[in-house]
């Protein structure tokens, strides 16, 4: 293909490639950040969300044929919301008050509160979805004086974090394609400066805006795909690092993946993926459009 | 084919400014061939730029092939100078192509097939003897030998409207005659063409009505 406005010499394309290389790469770390933040929000606030602590007082005071710890735990273990309940043993529970109460909890010849560690299975499981507040109510209702304690105000404020955390990525990811948009339409400013003489003969030879404008296009956006494919390789290993660092905490699975470096690339979730692979063809159709809108505009001051 | 009624142009806005072509009304038939002739500063160079709508009229009517030109919509303009020829002053070569590139850009723009480019920019190159030249940069030529590039461009797709600004004037006379002659049988197929020059000698050889330009006004049309 002849290259009429000689824009393999007037759009250098190295510096220009750099550069969006760059910019993808912080675009892909926004992304990366934003996914994993919203992501350990989700983690966090499922795991808070899902555990109860459940105080039994006068644990052994009969009702009927059971102790009032026993039938509390009947009803857990029968209710389909209950993944696990567990009753604390003595030595647990002494070392859960020891701050309190010091060493030797027995000693007192305190009739403690039996306590239970309940994990809640997950809401779309079958027979479950009534939530923690309905399990509570039938026991106490079952078991006067029975008091639940639940990570409400820690999940909602979890929740607000990774939200928060993850708009601030997003508003990184927004200034950074600003930026890119800037620079192409600089680059595209300066091409048209440099060529101007060629453009007005092609423009007096029968030109239309399009014909002008797509040559650009067509340049811009291949550098800037280019560019944005050299990016995100660049970001891939460092998401994946990110990733490993970042699975203990729940984002992604862990454990061995660091002794094999091929399974560490699953360590990334989909949406990284998604967004990485995104991220060339956005800088690419920045690139077109910014140029075909920038040099449609110079254009417009030919006759 | 073309027609001025009034049409004044002036480089600067304001209804004060001062217009360096006035009153110009003339026209002339599908097929007709002019001279334009007058002294340096006259308007003639401006008059063309108008002619290969490189500048619109400030005030009254010109219509090119049937266009209205200060009506028609700026988006109209390109498919009409498809249909115009110009021989620039400075040739107006582009330097990063080559000859045989610069002579098919009309062709290109106006979405020949690469066949076509071939055979009408290889016919269009021999009838001006640079053929052999075809794939040397235009900084590589002479000014005779540019001058004849910047002609087969001009030429090549075959326009209704020829203009040439000074077409002959970096050739000797047997190329200044071929080229004429190149001119005048494009003129006897159809085309209608304005030449501008100061070489009286040519005129003198091909006689034919002529437009006399003084100070932006139009002195003689006969």
């Amino acid at each position: 293909m002849v290259d009429e406005l000689g824009l393999s010499k007037a759009l250098a394309g190295r510096l220009l490639m750099l550069l969006v290389a760059a910019m993808v790469v912080l675009a892909a770390l926004g992304v990366g950040g934003g996914v994993a933040a919203w992501s350990l929000a989700r983690e966090w606030r499922q795991g808070a969300a899902s555990a109860l602590m459940i105080e039994v007082p006068q644990p052994s005071e009969r009702l009927k044929s059971e102790t009032r710890v026993g039938r509390v735990l009947a009803l857990l273990q029968a209710d389909p919301q209950v993944g696990s309940a567990h009753l604390l043993t003595q030595d647990e529970l002494s070392t859960l008050l020891r701050p309190w109460l010091g060493g030797d909890v027995a000693a007192l010849g305190l009739e403690l509160p039996a306590m239970i560690e309940v994990h809640l299975v997950d809401p779309g499981v079958q027979g479950a979805g009534l939530g923690a507040g309905a399990l509570v109510t039938k026991l106490q209702q079952s078991v006067p004086g029975t008091i639940a304690e639940a990570s409400d105000d820690w999940s909602a404020r979890l929740l607000a974090l990774g939200r928060s955390l993850a708009a601030c990525a997003g508003v990184a990811v927004v200034l950074v394609l600003s930026v890119a948009v800037a620079l192409v339409a600089l680059a595209a400013s300066a091409g048209l400066s440099a060529q101007r003489e060629t453009i007005e003969i092609l423009h007096l030879l029968g030109a239309t805006d399009g014909d002008v404008a797509n040559r650009f296009a067509r340049r811009l956006g291949l550098l800037t795909l280019v560019g944005g494919i050299a990016g995100a390789l660049v970001a891939l290993p460092l998401l994946v690092e990110l990733a490993n660092l970042a699975a203990p905490f729940g984002v992604a699975p862990s454990d061995d993946v660091a002794a094999q470096p091929l399974s560490m690339l699953t360590t990334l979730p989909p949406a990284i993926w998604t967004g990485l692979a995104a991220l060339p063809f956005a800088a690419a159709g920045i690139g077109w459009i910014t140029a075909q809108l920038t040099v449609r505009v110079w254009l417009r001051r030919l006759p | 084919m073309v027609r001025l009624e009034q049409v004044g142009l002036s480089y600067a806005m304001g209804r004060r400014a001062p217009e360096v072509l006035s009153d110009l009304s003339f026209s002339i038939p599908e097929g007709g061939f002019r001279w334009l002739l007058g002294p340096s500063g006259a308007g003639k160079t401006s008059l063309l730029r108008m002619l290969f709508l490189g500048l619109r009229p400030t005030r009254g009517h010109l219509t090119l092939l049937g266009t209205d030109v200060r009506a028609a919509p700026r988006d109209d303009l390109p498919r009409l100078r498809r249909h115009i020829g110009v021989v620039f002053q400075d040739f107006r070569l582009l330097d990063h192509l080559s000859v045989y590139d610069n002579v098919a850009l009309p062709l290109r723009l106006a979405g020949w097939s690469a066949i076509q480019v071939r055979d009408d920019v290889t016919e269009m190159l021999g009838w001006v003897g640079l053929l052999p030249k075809m794939d040397q940069r235009p900084a590589a030529l002479s000014g005779g030998e540019q001058q004849r590039v910047a002609i087969a461009r001009a030429v090549v797709a075959r326009p209704a409207l020829l203009l040439a600004d000074e077409p002959t004037g970096n050739l000797d006379d047997a190329q200044a005659t071929r080229l004429m002659g190149l001119f005048l049988e494009m003129n006897r197929l159809g085309t209608t063409v304005v030449l501008a020059t100061h070489n009286t000698r040519l005129v003198d050889r091909f006689p034919a009505r002529s437009l006399l330009l003084e100070n932006g006004c139009l002195v003689a049309d006969g």
